[in-house]
């Protein structure tokens, strides 16, 4: 551990390739001891690679890294974290069966051979007591919800002593009100100048309420940069786009409304097996755009499993077009019902089968007349792949490049490409705009009012109350696996919906 | 020793002796393999490892005259095979199902060859502790004589289950185990951990299969193992990965596998071929029953590329 008091990180000319692909070119930031510092810039633009290069993570292919003013090499993870260098990563990188102690402990470098759990027990929570947020320390991590093991992260650096924080996308998984909690703790331990903070962010309203000064790179070059407050919002976007951002007017057009999919209740248990998710009753209508609202943990995630088939139900029907639906592929066929699940990578993708294997997924088997078809057509797959990589804007090195090689965004942009394509009836969606950029963010939006403009029935499940508000016709909230409140858009009131979503409604 | 009849005393007896006894490879191997699939991966040659330990471990047994030496060689032996198994599985697009498959198939094969001019010799047997010395019944004083590698195994669950929780190095297996990026973003070098996992799960394998040849059934030949390696590892996912309850699945297999000689020592001759698949009925049956379609596999290591 090193000792007391920020420090600060320079790093100049950082390039890196892979293979023939550059995602890092030339690029040189500066952030002083004891600052909040911003990395903005769209899916893809290379701000993950290059805090990993800081890290020791990836080797950079060329460019030096200065700690406290003196040059470094940074070799491997191991190197930066006895330098007071900390990371959370994009995707959690705590053990999911380890307690959240075993977690702390075992990260120690100086973790000792034999461990006392007793005394490590109390100096935990003599530990936990200095800090801004508390977080269950007995409990696998694998049951903690995403806003505790996000702070768990940040604990688990603060706990190994480390003074330069780097966090990647912090808050994607966090509702508004815990991001500003984490957040204004952070921001506090960077004025009491015990920390420095590097953060990457989509979101325009955090940078500008937290950090300093920002740096923003597009397409691996910085191409801009500065203090917080100098820079306007406008500029900030323009720079990371290349050019004004479209402010895109959505149009909800009239749209001729009858049931497609009723759940009638349902039953089934939710995910640690201890509580129950019913459902008594959900219609969904052709044309319009169901909003379900609720704090996540709260049976958006298990209503989701239900109705893509992935977990079982064990009471209650669903239906579709009258027609009982039990999620298989062939009924989902026959009924054009799509999905875009949360986490796609995991939920909906082949990880390590190439972007173009993946976006063939709904039609490498069946020929052109929808019939079932024994040999793949590869010319076919081909110009699916081209075309949905074009109008849907993945960036990929690649239509052979695996799938998971992608940044968090592209995946995203990739699957509702693939889920998109042709006549849809019914499309289910989870969080779609989760760690997307803001551009991305808004295509993502349009694509979805002109499905349901076409006449989709859309369920469109998120955490983002403002995302609902902003799409949907309708809006259920779900609150301890029930649905606990319904109102129509025209009538609809954020602090009543807050406080439904709440469980005091 | 006169035999005194103790009617159908005779069947519980007999099988608490028989699970003493048939158990202790299951132990090993299962121990053995406990580790290495807690640090990521599955080590399935271990079937060669056992058969290659009961070889070498008859064999240096032997030559020395000492049954001691002969554990060791064993376990040194099935340290090489792990050692070996976990080197080939660090490279990659290599499957470690399929080299486990294969440095199976080289232990028999080269134990086979090696263990040829030991067929006939006899060589010295491991020491039983006799327990039964309160009683006059020769059965009990025949069941109750165990083997120190039994008592061992015992100890060794015992304090595997200790480091899972409370030591660095069990914890570092448990972190491989379960996700190799964490263990990245730590600085740990995963293959390092699995090499040495599959190295020691291998050691112990080993000297389970010097248990086969140097105490029961205590003579070295080719039929000397059924099965038993893969048997332990499938008793490893009916453990759940927990020590503890290897050694408990161990001994209960080898209990029901004494079912149907019990029986027959008290007279029932009808269906015994068909108690020799209780061992394996009874597995079954208890995997199914704990098994369930709802929640995924309680306590696998998530990097394991069975349950991936
Ligand atoms: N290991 C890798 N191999 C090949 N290409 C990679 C690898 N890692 C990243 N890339 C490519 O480098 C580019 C930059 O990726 P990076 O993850 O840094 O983006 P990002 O700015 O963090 O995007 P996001 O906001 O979506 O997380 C992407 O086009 C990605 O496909
Ligand atoms: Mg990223």
């Amino acid at each position: 551990m090193s000792g007391a008091g920020a420090i600060s990180v320079e790093a100049l000319h950082m390039t890196m390739r892979f293979g023939d692909f550059t995602a890092l070119d030339d690029v040189s930031i500066d952030i002083p001891a004891g600052s909040f510092h911003a990395l903005l810039g769209e899916n893809g633009a290379g701000k993950s690679t290059l805090v990993k290069c800081i890290m020791g993570f990836y080797r950079a292919t060329s460019g030096e890294l200065m700690v406290n003013s003196s040059q470094v090499k940074m070799t491997d993870p191991r190197v930066a974290q006895q330098l007071g260098l900390g990371m959370v990563y994009q995707h959690f990188t705590l053990v999911p069966s380890l307690t959240a102690a075993e977690n702390l402990v075992i990260s120690r470098a100086d973790a000792p051979a034999v461990i006392n759990w007793r005394a490590e027990h109390r100096r935990l929570t003599e530990f936990m007591a200095q800090m801004p947020f508390k977080v269950p320390l007995d409990q696998p991590v694998s049951r903690l919800a995403a806003g505790e093991k996000q702070k768990l992260e940040i604990l688990k650096q603060l706990y190994l002593g480390n003074r330069f924080l780097i966090l990647d996308e912090p808050t994607s998984v966090l509702t508004p009100a815990e991001a500003d909690e984490v957040l204004g703790h952070v921001r506090g331990l960077t004025e009491a100048g015990q920390i420095t903070v590097l953060m990457i962010s989509h979101k325009f309203r955090e940078v500008t309420a937290f950090a300093d000064a920002v740096t923003i790179l597009r397409r691996g070059r910085r191409v801009g940069g500065g203090k917080v407050g100098e820079i306007s919002v406008e500029e900030m976007s323009e720079t990371m786009m290349g050019k004004a951002p479209e402010t895109s007017e959505r149009r909800r057009a009239a749209t001729r409304q009858h049931p497609v999919l009723a759940l009638k209740a349902l039953r089934a248990k939710d995910r640690s097996g201890l509580k129950s998710i019913e459902i008594e009753n959900i219609t969904l209508k052709s044309g319009e755009i169901l909003g379900v609202a609720g704090i996540s943990g709260n049976g958006q995630m298990e209503l989701m499993e239900i109705l893509t088939g992935q977990r079982h139900v064990s009471a209650g029907e669903i239906t579709v077009k009258g027609d009982a639906f039990r999620a298989t592929r062939a009924e989902a066929r026959r009924h054009k019902i799509r999905y875009l699940p949360e986490e796609p990578l995991h939920n909906a993708c082949a990880p390590r089968m190439s972007v173009a294997e993946n976006l063939a997924f709904r039609i490498f088997d069946a020929d052109k007349g929808g019939r079932p078809s024994f040999w793949q057509d590869r010319r076919a797959m081909a110009k699916n792949a081209s075309d949905l990589i074009e109008t849907f804007k993945v960036k990929t090195s690649s239509p052979a490049a695996r799938i998971a090689s992608l940044s968090g965004g592209n995946v995203q942009r990739a699957v509702l490409g693939r889920e998109l394509t042709g006549d849809v009836d019914v499309l289910i969606v989870s969080n779609p705009c989760f760690g997307l950029d803001f551009a991305a963010v808004n295509s993502v939006r349009d694509r979805i009012m002109a499905a349901r403009n076409k006449g989709t029935a859309v369920l469109l499940i998120s955490e983002d109350l403002d995302e609902i508000m902003e799409l949907a016709d309708r809006i259920i909230v779900m609150s301890e696996g029930r649905v606990s409140f319904e109102t129509p858009i025209a009538a609809a009131n954020i602090v009543e919906i807050g406080q439904h979503m709440a469980g005091h409604g | 020793m006169e035999t005194v009849d103790i009617g159908l005393w005779g069947v519980p007896l007999a099988i608490l002796g028989g699970a003493i006894r048939v158990s202790t490879p299951f132990i090993f191997v299962s121990l053995g393999e406990c580790l290495t699939e807690r640090s990521g991966r599955i080590n399935l040659g271990l079937e060669g490892t056992l058969v290659f330990g009961a070889m070498s471990g008859y064999a240096v047994a032997y030559e020395t005259n000492s049954a001691f030496f002969g554990v060791l060689a064993a376990a040194f032996a099935g340290l090489l095979f792990g050692l070996v198994h976990g080197w080939i599985c660090k490279f990659k697009g290599v499957n470690d199902i399929a080299i486990g498959i294969a440095m199976m198939l080289l232990g028999m094969g080269l134990a086979f060859f090696f263990g040829k001019p030991y067929v006939q010799p006899v060589a010295p047997d491991l020491p039983a502790i006799s327990f039964g010395w309160w009683s006059s019944i020769p059965q009990v004083q025949a069941a109750l004589q165990v083997n120190v590698l039994f008592l061992l195994g015992g100890l060794l669950a015992v304090f595997m289950t200790w480091m899972f929780r409370a030591t660095r190095v069990g914890l570092i297996v448990r972190v491989v185990g379960d996700s190799t990026d964490a263990a990245r973003a730590m600085g740990l070098d995963p293959d390092l951990v699995r090499l040495l996992a599959t190295g020691v799960g291998g050691a112990l394998a080993g000297i389970g299969g010097a248990y086969l040849s140097l105490y029961y059934p205590g003579s070295w030949n080719e039929g000397i193992s059924s099965g038993q390696g893969l048997m332990a590892i499938a008793l490893v996912i009916f453990a759940r990965w927990s020590p503890a309850n290897c050694f408990w699945a161990a001994l209960l297999f080898g209990g029901a596998g004494a079912l149907g000689p019990a029986l027959q020592s008290v007279g029932v001759t009808q269906g015994y071929y068909l108690f020799f698949a209780a061992p394996y009925v009874l597995t079954l049956a208890l995997l199914i029953l704990t098994s369930s379609t709802e929640r995924s596999m309680q306590g696998a290591p998530l990097e394991l590329s069975l349950t991936k």
